[in-house]
């Protein structure tokens, strides 16, 4: 039992009575951090969530935004770091599962999936471990519903060696007209749970995702994994859509976290109304289950579909093709209870806002000291510098893990793994652009400036496709709330979200807050996850390989001395210390608009490459331009616009608000002309060899030997 | 040309070759796993996909549905078949095409581009292609390793249709990745030309594919 000394109190005076044991424990997960959002609430409603684009922002399964004249994008994302920490395989198999039941739950086909991981390092059997299995887990279950993963981000750091994170983001299309809600706003409709049955497994999910993992939690919470059944899924993805298509339902919901007591309360919550709900009614797994474990079970692939009375034969008539058990288990009434009967007799008698809107706790909040310690390096040569970066595990290529996810299924990826975002078509004129990134050395460093950056590097990976961003989703994976100096990380990296996502008209349409992420005293970095969707108009669609010799390398942007906190400081040295890059929100924003008026402009195709600058700086980037065409390039750094960086700096340092372009050499001169930003013409691409200002010059083939085959070199 | 696009539970890329099929200029319908009677269909494709999650082997359930009965019936008729992926499997699991598509040599799930020779044009889906000519298409499988005990007989009656080029990314017997039965109408290739069936998706060189099973 989780539940708090005050929240029981709170609950006896709400009820006038003592709740019994079926009602606490209902009462208990709807507690829950996971499941209410109690300490994070009055913080997340710094996000903007509202725009011209913007159909629904947060607050159902998943956000919708517009993205062309008929179709909207519903998106949403979901962590799964505990019970990815104790059953590898299944806990990211049903983290993919339950994301993929959000957006289902909107009336979307999804299109494409992105994941973001975090592990320790891989020379650590335990890391190679849990890593091997959250891919199998992924590739397994992604594969088989037959939806792509098309994108995401590994990081490897000690901070995540015992409570990896599993963060994992669904976009799905449908059309605007069809678009359906978790609301049940008709008196008289009935529940029908349709889908896998309700097993024993699960149970406390969302209580022990709410904890600190201990390690017994290995042995003692593994009951509260879930367990994935990708077959089942894909017959009730397939079920449910075709539900949709032909009966005008009032809502749906899926069951995830806190199971059916969650699902139901919320639905009636919505709309103002009660719900009773018929125990027997429910298709159970095993025999003997509880009341309690039936209505606490979190057993996966069930959705509930909120219909009239008239509609029961055809929907069940949809389930039996598919051979999916579905029964309806209740109705939606006019009280505003949720009640559950067993046989017609009331065991559980709860207000229905009472469970679905439990109050919040406002945590301290305390900026802890500043490590004063700073240990000066002395850098080694710039060449091995880069290819030490290159061949970090951090940097080099996730070709291991893309090449075991189909990235292909459904016709759409038009830009593939291993570039900026993945882009995928979506009509004949228009395609999504899409990512998820997250810094978290620079969050660890500075929270304000770490969480703004990600979603700036998030939004600079959009534009580099030549897209618009549209708006952003969140995963913010952070250590135990009830700490003041977590707590103060989590405020303050919020806050640097929300004013960088102000900025950019991006609205933050859907997310999700994994506190309690430590194991016995290990907190890990403090991660937000940031998935950032664009749209581009099909010809617009850039990649980030050079394309041509002789075509004009530009820089936009500004480099600054701040070497603190980039990869070259963790490959090389091993060092996390200083400040964070800083954020300076106007020149982000006036970087961006200048690639996109180019881009957008640009009918003959002048601009041939994009790249944005992040981890690595303009070195790292420069190398994959190279690295992905076969192509060399001639730079000279004292061309790069800087204030206080000497070469070194210039090519290493992680700056924000920067992109590097290739452009037709003809038109270099007049397209430079046309940005509004601090810019450059720095080098042209050449040969088959990176040479840059006398510090580089190595051949092609080397930095490919550097980047790829890595992680491979440890899975085997 | 009606050309039925065969639908287990799990199978996911039937969408895929229904839109490569319009787009070849076909008039695509889907056909459930228990219809028996396929006779108003003038050629079949199985897609990949998952059929019944592919958890007791590769195919092997599908294997004995109604629909392969159906299958039959079409052969029998001299209609085109067409097993991409999963269907390649299915169609060596019932023994249509000889040979077996097993796990792969590093076992593990593999997406990616290959390049490809068209070994043979005598079957309707190669027919438009030259032999020999060289072509780009991805596959997606962890059970695609080509074994097949004969390999001189399918040399000898002209049953290989594609073999990887360079790269043999599952360690195929002599890098075989696609086969015919002895008339060249049933065919089970492991790449997906649906895949490759405009180059908004990186290559087109697929769409033939299904414009041969059209003119046929």
């Amino acid at each position: 039992m989780a539940l708090t000394d005050s929240e029981k109190e709170y609950i006896n005076e709400k009820l006038g009575r003592e709740p019994n044991s079926l009602e606490l424990g209902m009462l208990d997960i709807m507690f829950s951090e996971h499941c209410s959002y109690k300490s994070s609430r009055p913080i997340l409603g710094l996000f903007p969530t509202e725009g011209e684009k913007i159909i629904l922002g947060p607050g159902d399964d998943a956000g919708l935004v517009d993205i062309t004249d008929e179709l909207a994008l519903a998106v949403g994302i979901e962590s799964h770091n505990h019970p990815s920490a104790i059953e590898p395989y299944g806990g990211a198999g049903t983290g993919i599962g339950g994301i993929l039941r959000d957006i289902i739950s909107m009336g979307a086909m999804p299109i494409a999936l992105l994941d973001s991981l975090r592990f320790g390092h891989l020379e650590d059997q335990k890391s190679c471990y849990l890593f091997e299995h959250v891919v199998k887990g992924i590739s397994d279950y992604g594969n088989r519903v037959g939806i792509p993963t098309v994108g995401g981000e590994v990081e490897f750091d000690d901070a995540f060696r015992t409570n990896p994170l599993v963060n994992v983001m669904c976009a799905g299309i449908v059309p605007k007209t069809d678009i359906v809600r978790g609301i049940a706003p008709n008196v008289g409709d009935v529940f029908l749970l349709m889908g896998g049955r309700t097993g024993r497994d699960g149970i406390h999910g969302v209580v022990f995702a709410s904890e600190e993992l201990t390690t017994a939690s290995e042995i003692e919470d593994r009951p509260a994994v879930q367990v994935g059944d990708p077959f089942t899924k894909k017959k009730v993805l397939e079920a449910s859509l075709e539900i949709m298509e032909k009966v005008d339902v009032s809502g749906v919901k899926d069951l995830g976290g806190g199971g059916l007591t969650c699902c139901i309360s919320e639905l009636a919550d919505k709309c103002g109304n009660g719900a009773l709900v018929e125990l027997t009614k429910i298709p159970l797994r095993e025999e003997g289950m509880t009341p309690y474990e039936i209505m606490l079970s979190e057993s996966q692939e069930r959705m509930v579909f909120v219909i009239n009375p008239s509609q029961v034969s055809e929907v069940m008539e949809i389930c039996e093709k598919y051979e999916i058990p579905a029964e309806v288990i209740g109705e939606v009434t006019d009280t505003d209870l949720m009640v559950v009967e067993e046989e017609g007799e009331v065991i559980a008698e709860l207000p229905t806002n009472l469970l679905a809107d439990p109050p919040v706790v406002h945590r301290e909040a305390r900026e802890p000291a500043r490590d004063e310690e700073y240990v000066e390096v002395e850098h080694p040569s710039p060449q091995d510098a880069l290819l030490k970066i290159l061949s970090s595990t951090n940097m080099a290529s996730k070709r291991w893990v893309y090449r075991q996810y189909d990235h292909e299924v459904q016709i759409r990826t038009m830009v593939k793994p291993g570039d900026d975002a993945a882009v995928l078509k979506v009509d004949d004129e228009k395609a999504v652009a899409l990512t998820v990134d997250c810094n978290s050395i620079h969050t660890k460093l500075d929270p304000y400036d770490g969480g703004a950056g990600s979603v700036a590097e998030a939004i600079r990976n959009v534009v580099s496709m030549g897209a618009q961003p549209l708006c952003v989703v969140d995963c913010l994976n952070f250590g135990n709330p009830e700490k003041p100096e977590v707590f103060w990380q989590f405020s303050e990296c919020v806050k640097g979200m929300a004013r960088l996502a102000e900025k950019f008209n991006t609205p933050v349409i859907s997310g999700n807050v994994s506190f309690y992420n430590e194991t016995e005293g290990v907190t890990v970095n403090p991660s937000p996850v940031v998935g950032v969707i664009g749209v581009a108009n099909l010809e617009d669609v850039r990649t980030m390989d050079f394309k041509e010799e002789g075509d004009k390398i530009i820089v936009i942007g500004r480099t600054y001395n701040e070497l603190d906190g980039s990869e070259y400081q963790r490959a090389v040295h091993g060092l996390v210390q200083g400040s964070a890059p800083k954020i300076r929100m106007d020149e982000e924003l006036a970087s961006a608009h200048a690639v996109q008026k180019l881009v957008t402009s640009d009918k003959e195709r002048n601009i041939t490459a994009i790249h944005d600058c992040s981890a690595g700086g303009i070195g790292i980037a420069l190398a994959e331009m190279a690295i992905k065409s076969g192509l060399g390039a001639e730079v000279d750094l004292s061309k790069v616009p800087r204030e206080d960086a000497d070469d070194f700096a210039t090519l290493l340092s992680e700056s924000h608000a920067r992109y590097i372009l290739t452009v037709k050499s003809s038109k270099a001169d007049d397209l430079l002309a046309e940005i509004d930003a601090p810019s450059a013409i720095i080098g042209e691409v050449k040969g088959d060899a990176l040479i840059i200002s006398g510090m580089v010059d190595i051949t092609v083939e080397e930095l490919q030997d550097a980047y790829n085959g890595v992680i491979e070199k440890f899975m085997a | 040309m009606k050309v039925g696009v065969i639908r287990f539970p799990g199978s996911n890329c039937d969408r895929d070759v229904y839109h490569a099929l319009e787009l070849a200029g076909g008039e695509p319908e889907y056909v459930w796993w228990n219809q028996k009677d396929l006779s108003n269909l003038d050629a079949a494709v199985i897609p990949g996909g998952f059929s019944y999650g592919d958890y007791l082997r590769a195919g092997a359930i599908a294997a004995i549905t109604p629909v392969i009965d159906g299958i039959k019936s079409l052969v029998a008729e001299e209609k085109p078949v067409l097993g991409i992926c999963n269907g390649a499997q299915i169609l060596a699991e019932v023994g249509l095409v000889p040979g077996v598509f097993t796990v792969n040599e590093n076992p593990k799930f593999n997406c990616q581009w290959t390049q490809l020779k068209v070994k043979t044009t005598r079957t309707p889906f190669t027919s438009l292609y030259h032999k020999d000519q060289i072509i780009k298409m991805p596959v997606a499988h962890a059970e695609g390793r080509y074994v097949n005990e004969d390999l001189e007989l399918l040399h000898d009656q002209d049953q290989i249709v594609l073999q990887f080029e360079g790269e043999n990314p599952n360690g195929s017997m002599e890098a075989i990745t696609g086969v015919c039965d002895e008339t060249g109408l049933i065919c089970a290739v492991m790449p997906h030309p649906e895949r490759a069936s405009d180059m908004i998706l990186g290559s087109d060189d697929g769409l033939n594919f299904f414009k041969g099973i059209i003119n046929f």
